[in-house]
């Protein structure tokens, strides 16, 4: 599926909720669900600075598509980067270099979005990105 | 006894909405709201008297020159310094401390030895780090134990003939623990060592007295005692503030410039180079005003209340720890849930309306201490409720319901 399209489901997901309590009960279980980085991978390189709780990325290429795994020491922010990583993992890097993220705003996550905020999720959605720049780079 | 309703009518603030929900603001320790009688006092400067101190002939300049000279004799009585001029204007604790570190670097020669103690807050160990780079000196530490209390044996056997400098908090920020800083002052003075106090967090809730303690330095920030951000003073002996050099040049600190030599001005000038925060000083006065005519003794009576009525709530909640268990504490509780990044416990509050602080609270070294990421602070001032302190507790639980 494009990027586009699973941006658009995980905004149909959301659009179910009423209530904040119910969105943030939802990204906690997305976190609970998140599959775990491979240990060998949680180093101080891949911690993305700006996050008040802690946030490992790693990125591989697979077959011309990135593949991103992470964790988080705290459930809410892994349950953004399950969001994130649903949407633009297992996709090609020039794809997730022109993806938009006006659907986090459309989630109902706004304030997260705030380069202001300790939970630096536009510090994660910046790795995602150099990641994929990088990535591009090698294939050209 | 103090009457919160009566009280919290003065702090417009207080009636706000956050999240759709009233808010319960707990996150004192951080900066404490302003009461009208301040914000009047700001407003009235900008509409009336606006003018630059110090060197107009004009009638609003003397006027503004006026207030702003009244605002540091309140500040002066307020801490029961000697003289006016021992109270100089900054722009809050962290300049005072860097006022002072600085001008140690001229004073100081390699291998005098500086002690800091274990629950600083980062302005007042990285200036020191960033002085001891400088001259050689060596930066030791009052280490503490579990219960977040100085250890006082090894102060003790730290200090020597070689300890020229020792900075301490009064209370701290993270913990709430309020240190014995009159035990600290005499025995480093019996060496022949200087003391530097950072009063930011116990300015609100004692009233210090600074000839009583005999402090060499005390440096606090208005804004934690109702007043503006960006204002502050630090108190010094004269014999000390005079042994220093200055800390910035510019306007107002000189008292004759020639390509040639500059002579500075007398204390307390040759620190307040260029035009100060006139507003700010004048407000702080305004806000020392206010603290008073609550008196601090009811200040502190009240909070004592609130401290042990949250702590005791608080310990209900199954699995919750508190760090900062000192005998003697202020209203500051830092808490952590096992098993819940206090990062989250601090989200689900705010979509409450609660505002806490998460994080490591710029006191890295007593993270690193209880071996956690952070913990949730909620520090509590005279305008909070016990039933602020209910609505805190629900949601605590409320939030680990949800995340566990």
């Amino acid at each position: 599926m494009a990027i586009k399209e699973i941006q658009e489901e995980i905004v149909d997901e959301f659009s179910m909720f009423d209530d904040w309590m119910q969105r943030y009960e939802y990204m906690i279980e997305l976190g609970k669900s998140l599959p775990l980085i491979d240990e060998q991978y949680k180093t101080e390189d891949n911690i993305i600075k700006g996050c008040q709780s802690k946030v490992w990325v790693h990125a591989e290429l697979d077959n011309e598509k990135l593949v991103f795994t992470a964790d988080s020491d705290a459930i809410i922010t892994k349950g953004i980067i399950a969001i994130l990583i649903r949407a633009f993992s297992n996709q090609k890097p020039q794809d997730i270099i022109d993806a938009d993220t006006a659907f986090i705003d459309e989630i109902g996550l706004k304030e997260h979005l705030s380069p202001t905020r300790a939970n630096g999720l536009v510090s994660m959605i910046k790795q995602l990105k150099l990641y994929a720049i990088a990535y591009q780079t090698q294939l050209n | 006894m103090l009457d919160v309703q009566k009280i919290r009518k003065d702090f417009p603030i207080l009636n706000r909405e956050v999240n759709s929900k009233p808010l319960v603001y707990l996150d004192n320790a951080a900066t404490s709201q302003t009461p009208q009688q301040v914000i009047d006092v700001i407003v009235d400067y900008y509409q009336n008297y606006n003018a630059n101190i110090h060197r107009g002939v004009h009638f609003l300049s003397q006027e503004a020159t006026d207030k702003y000279e009244q605002a540091r004799q309140k500040i002066q009585k307020h801490f029961n310094a000697e003289k006016s001029h021992e109270i100089i204007f900054t722009s809050g604790t962290t300049h005072g401390i860097n006022l002072v570190a600085n001008g140690f670097s001229s004073l100081l020669q390699k291998d005098d030895e500086i002690l800091v103690s274990a629950m600083e807050h980062h302005s007042n160990i990285v200036p020191w780090q960033m002085l001891a780079e400088r001259t050689g000196a060596v930066l030791k530490v009052i280490p503490m134990n579990e219960e977040g209390e100085l250890i006082m044996d090894v102060f003790h056997d730290l200090l020597g003939a070689k300890t020229k400098l020792v900075f301490c908090n009064h209370i701290s920020n993270a913990l709430g623990t309020i240190n014995p800083i009159k035990e600290i002052i005499d025995s480093a003075h019996n060496v022949g060592a200087a003391v530097l106090i950072d009063g930011a967090q116990a300015a609100p809730h004692i009233q210090a007295d600074v000839q009583a303690l005999d402090v060499d330095f005390y440096t606090v920030s208005a804004h934690k005692m109702c007043g503006p951000t960006g204002v502050g003073v630090l108190y010094g002996k004269e014999e000390w503030l005079n042994k220093l050099p200055p800390y910035q040049g510019g306007g107002e600190m000189i008292a004759e410039v020639t390509f040639e030599k500059t002579t500075y001005a007398d204390l307390p000038h040759k620190f307040e180079a260029g035009t100060p925060n006139i507003c700010g000083g004048i407000a702080f006065g305004a806000a020392l005003d206010y603290m008073n005519s609550i008196g601090f003794q009811k200040i502190a009576a009240y909070e004592h209340e609130l401290l042990k009525y949250a702590t005791e709530q608080l310990l209900s909640i199954e699995g919750l720890r508190i760090y900062g268990t000192a005998q003697e504490k202020t209203s500051v509780i830092s808490f952590n849930i096992e098993g819940v990044h206090p990062y989250d416990i601090g989200t689900i509050l705010d979509k409450l309306g609660i505002a806490v602080r998460t994080g490591h609270h710029c006191a890295q070294p007593i993270m690193d201490f209880y071996k956690i990421p952070g913990t949730v602070r909620a520090s509590f001032c005279f305008y909070n409720t016990k039933e602020e302190v209910d609505v805190l507790v629900e949601g605590v639980k409320r939030a680990r319901n949800m995340l566990l």
